[in-house]
């Protein structure tokens, strides 16, 4: 069998301050960037504003744009180039508008309107063919008939403009350069495409995506996301208590915090924009270290009956080394899957998957760099770090508060 | 085989079968791959995210239902106590939930709690006003307050439901949103990449009232009405004529009409609405409107009464056309005005979906053209596919024929969790691709946690067969705190959560079940299975 690990035996406690040290340079060089530095950048959900998705046929002059942006008054947008991982193209930008007392809907309006002005069709008076909706494209079919068909037109036309369409978003990209490339859809004789260049332009962008959000609906969504972190923290931090001890519950919220401050550090640093889907990422992290720190927990209770006559911190030290290959197989393969959602998630899943890729290896290392740490110094602080017998079962029968061995040994003999 | 492991493949093949058919063979069985493809389409029902579409959140004014109810009651306390000869100063409405009726006769004050508990029993209390003598303050119970806001809210969510619904769009969606006292509606519109008609349909008016005409001549302006008579009749009210009303030229500029206060026929009296071509000049539309048999029984004697007199059609507060009631009207009568078919249409669409109760506010609005959505999808199918297809290769090289079962397992749990989403209907979103791809991650590690404790067992001596009882025995209690822990989180997220936080979550929840499922019971029966037919002495294949 191939084997990672053949028996490590590594003193994990001792090195508990190199540990904290790490976690003080993390935590510190990420907060003094967050409330010193450029701070932490809002996305669209918490900031409120209007957004705007723009694919341009070919890549855009910024400072062209930047003006006809002026023109209209919102000359202090910001324009944020996207670019995706493995293509060179860099024809997309993202055109975000804050909420400065102006309303929204007014803002996303100018925005649609600087781009017309800058970059409209001109004065043919035809329409753009990347605004087309199934309904119109079929409506300008079905009145030009280029197939001569008389019965049942209509349904035959809509059939094949939502092929057409469907054509221009998924092939194209949401645009059509040339028209003659639509001679690739299957029904699309030359007929159709004379009448369809006849009949539309060609514009030179699209639009892709579009967001208006409130600014009170921003500091709602914000204090909501906060709240739901909390909740999921006191909910996991009352079950583990449940399952295992208070002092066991708290270090695990604890490094699951510590992992939420120092990706948070991370987003700061390197600019990323949270969103709602980056809290949902924020949370899997959470439950993710949770995971791994409760497996090593799992282990040290386990072991804590076993080896009685061990000093605490060697019964931790050899739990982290019995589930060392677990941890590092888990967190290696989920760090790959992150990874790859990384590279290949296109822009919509860049943020969420770069708070995983960061949380995985940060989440990972807390788990035996925080939470274990903290419940051995708790266990010291006690005074029961030396004895024999000392844990989590022992160290509260001492306490005499509740019987926390009943509920141990049930869970343990399964 | 034995009898027990029997029983268990069984049932994980009962369940395997279920799933599959569920998302491949249902509705139509298939008889051919694109069969089978549209099936699935059927069942995955994808999110606005990926599909394309709008999400529309927005706030109904309750404050504003509110404020007309209190001033509805304003009118009509006035025109009761007068009725009744009540001396008193003066009625009116301090602010949305307060009214002060102002120095009433004492010995007459009776008359005015008679009325109140009569009519008002459980709306309104009555208390002596501070600092005034003989005044009281009406104030407005909680429990109506809620009772309004509930009214309207339903109200205004039916309206915007009609309405929306009769513009033909596939699979629409309005339902409220946030708590009960955030008054959001939620509107998604797949498909819909513009929103511009969808938000005229919902923001018309569409507060049709017919009143009686007070005085047959129009005044240019309030001030030109005042410089003549000085004061308004009570019950009347001064209104503009609309745009479009045809006595309004260049040359005449501003109308405003002086008219009853309260209306003989609202928009809720109406039976239906149509379209029709002015039959006095064919170019243009109109609008025509039956009334309902009750509003019918109080409008034709009305008519009848006054016959002579004009009748002003009041859109939205302001007059359409005030045509002379030239005999006894029952139930039908038309709106005027310079209309094109479209806005005629649109018109008779909102009439018979009935008013908003109150104004509205947008919140938020979301648009995802349909090029970006295909493009989310391509781009998280093929993580999806490549993340587990890297799992599944190590898998299989690490733990050799084990592997195997792991990734068996980890087929199934896709299988499940699709079929699950699809069985409640539940939404496949962005997140959701991302709670799909964490999902494959805790099933790898719940496979991982179990062989890597077969081995210890193994490496500590035990037999073949006693290293998987205990390797699973000792991994399930571990797998258990981790999934409920993530549960409790998810189902927080769940429960607190929206829109991509929620959705997120549900596919969380689901998947850590199947896995449970899969990575302990399935993997489990499978290696028992296996463990029978080798020999006691070999090795395991780990």
């Amino acid at each position: 069998m191939i084997e990672l690990f053949k028996q490590p035996n590594l003193d994990w406690m001792g090195k508990a301050k190199y540990f904290y040290a790490l976690s003080g340079i993390l935590l510190l060089a990420g907060w003094t960037s967050i409330l010193f530095g450029r701070g932490i950048k809002y996305g669209i959900d918490f900031s409120g504003g209007a957004n705007v998705d723009v694919r341009f046929a070919n890549p855009p002059n910024l400072d062209k744009l930047r003006s006809g942006l002026s023109a209209q008054g919102i000359g202090n947008s910001e324009i944020q180039p996207i670019r995706d991982i493995g293509s060179s193209s860099n024809s997309e930008v993202l055109i975000f508008v804050e909420s400065k007392g102006q309303d929204e809907n007014v803002a996303r309006a100018k925005v649609l309107d600087a781009l017309n002005a800058t970059y409209g069709v001109g004065s043919s008076g035809k329409p753009d063919f990347n605004f087309a909706t199934p309904s119109s494209l079929a409506a300008v079919l079905t009145e030009k008939d280029p197939l001569f068909l008389s019965v049942n037109a209509g349904d035959r036309y809509r059939q094949l403009a939502k092929a057409i369409l469907d054509y221009r978003d998924t092939n194209a990209n949401g645009i059509v350069t040339n028209f003659d490339d639509l001679g690739k859809v299957p029904g699309v004789t030359p007929a159709v495409l004379s009448v369809i260049k006849s009949s539309f332009s060609q514009g030179p962008f699209a639009i892709r995506k579009t967001e208006v959000v409130g600014p009170k609906v921003g500091a709602e969504l914000r204090k909501q996301a906060v709240l739901v972190t909390l909740y999921a923290l006191g909910g996991m931090l009352v079950y583990i208590a449940f399952r295992f001890e208070w002092v066991y519950g708290a270090a695990a919220v604890l490094a699951v915090f510590h992992d939420v401050l120092i990706t948070l550090g991370f987003f700061s640093l390197l600019r990323f924009e949270i969103s709602l889907t980056v809290i949902a990422a924020l949370l899997t992290l959470v439950g993710y270290s949770m995971n791994d720190t409760i497996v090593i927990f799992d282990r040290i209770r386990e072991n804590n009956r076993l080896l009685r006559r061990e000093p605490f911190d060697v019964v931790v030290n050899k739990s982290i080394n019995q589930t060392l290959s677990r941890t590092i197989l888990t967190s290696g393969l989920t760090f790959l899957t992150v990874l790859v959602l990384f590279l290949m998630g296109g822009q919509v899943l860049r943020a969420f998957s770069f708070a995983l890729v960061v949380g995985i290896i940060v989440g990972t290392y807390s788990s035996f760099g925080i939470a274990a740490p903290i419940v051995v110094a708790w266990n010291r602080w006690r005074g029961h770090g030396v004895v024999a017998g000392s844990g989590p079962a022992a160290g509260n029968k001492n306490r005499g508060s509740e019987n926390v061995t009943a509920r141990l040994a049930p869970a343990g003999r399964r | 085989m034995k009898p027990h492991l029997k029983w268990k493949a069984l049932f994980i093949l009962v369940v395997i079968v279920l799933c599959i058919y569920f998302l491949f063979g249902y509705p139509t069985f298939p008889t051919s791959f694109a069969q089978v493809k549209d099936n699935f389409k059927n069942q995955i029902k994808l999110g606005l995210d990926l599909q394309g579409g709008s999400h529309l959140v927005l706030q109904v004014q309750v404050r504003e239902a509110i404020a007309q109810e209190t001033d509805t009651t304003v009118d009509r306390i006035t025109t009761m106590l007068r009725s009744k000869n009540v001396h008193y100063d003066e009625v009116r409405r301090i602010d949305d939930l307060h009214i002060l009726v102002k120095n009433i006769d004492p010995a007459q004050y009776s008359t005015l709690s008679d009325l109140i508990s009569a009519q008002y029993n459980n709306v309104w209390d009555v208390s002596p006003a501070a600092g005034e003598p003989n005044s009281y303050t009406l104030t407005l119970r909680p429990s109506a307050i809620a009772a309004i806001q509930e009214q309207t809210m339903t109200q205004a969510r039916e309206t915007i439901e009609q309405r929306i619904n009769a513009l033909g769009l596939t699979e629409p969606t309005v339902v409220p949103r946030g708590g009960r006292d955030a008054n959001e509606i939620l509107v998604q519109l797949p498909g819909v990449g513009d929103t511009a008609e969808a938000k005229a349909v919902i923001q018309a008016g569409g507060q049709l009232e017919l009143r009686l005409v007070r005085d047959p001549a129009t005044y240019p302006s309030v001030a030109a009405y005042m410089a003549q008579h000085t004061v308004l009749p009570a019950g009347a009210e001064l209104l503009p004529a609309c745009p479009d009303n045809r006595v309004r030229t260049s040359d005449t500029g501003d109308v405003w009409y002086v008219l009853d206060r309260a209306p003989i026929v609202t928009g809720r009296d109406l039976r239906t609405a149509v379209e029709n071509r002015n039959a006095r000049n064919p170019g243009s539309w109109q609008v025509d409107f039956t009334l309902s048999p009750e509003a019918a029984r109080r409008f034709g004697p009305f008519t009848q009464q006054n016959i002579g007199n004009s009748m002003a059609i009041v859109l939205d507060h302001c007059v359409k056309s005030a045509p002379v009631i030239n005999g006894r009207i029952d139930d039908s009568g038309m709106i005027e005005g310079s209309f094109s078919q479209q806005s005629a249409h649109d018109l008779a669409l909102v009439l018979r979906a009935g008013a908003l109760p109150a104004s509205i506010k947008y919140l938020e609005e979301r648009t995802v053209g349909p090029s970006l959505g295909a493009d989310s999808i391509r781009h998280g199918v093929q993580a999806s596919v490549l993340s587990l297809l890297v799992v599944m290769i190590f898998m299989l090289i690490y733990y050799r024929m084990s592997g195997g079962n792991a990734v068996l397992a980890l087929i199934l749990n896709l299988i499940i969790l699709l079929a699950v989403m699809a069985l409640f209907g539940a939404v496949l979103t962005l997140p959701g691709i991302a709670g799909v791809i964490l999902t494959i991650g805790m099933g790898v590690d719940s496979n991982v946690l179990v062989f890597e404790r077969i081995r210890e067992e193994i490496r500590n001596g035990k037999s073949s067969a006693a290293a998987v009882d205990a390797g699973f025995d000792n991994a399930f209690r571990t797998i258990i705190d981790t999934h409920v822990t993530t549960v409790v989180s998810a189902a927080f997220l769940g429960f607190f959560g929206t829109g991509p936080i929620r959705g997120f979550a549900i596919t969380l929840v689901v998947g850590l079940v199947a896995n449970i499922f899969t990575a302990v019971y399935v993997s489990k029966t499978i290696f028992q299975y296996h463990l029978t037919k080798m020999d006691r002495q070999a090795e395991l294949s780990i």
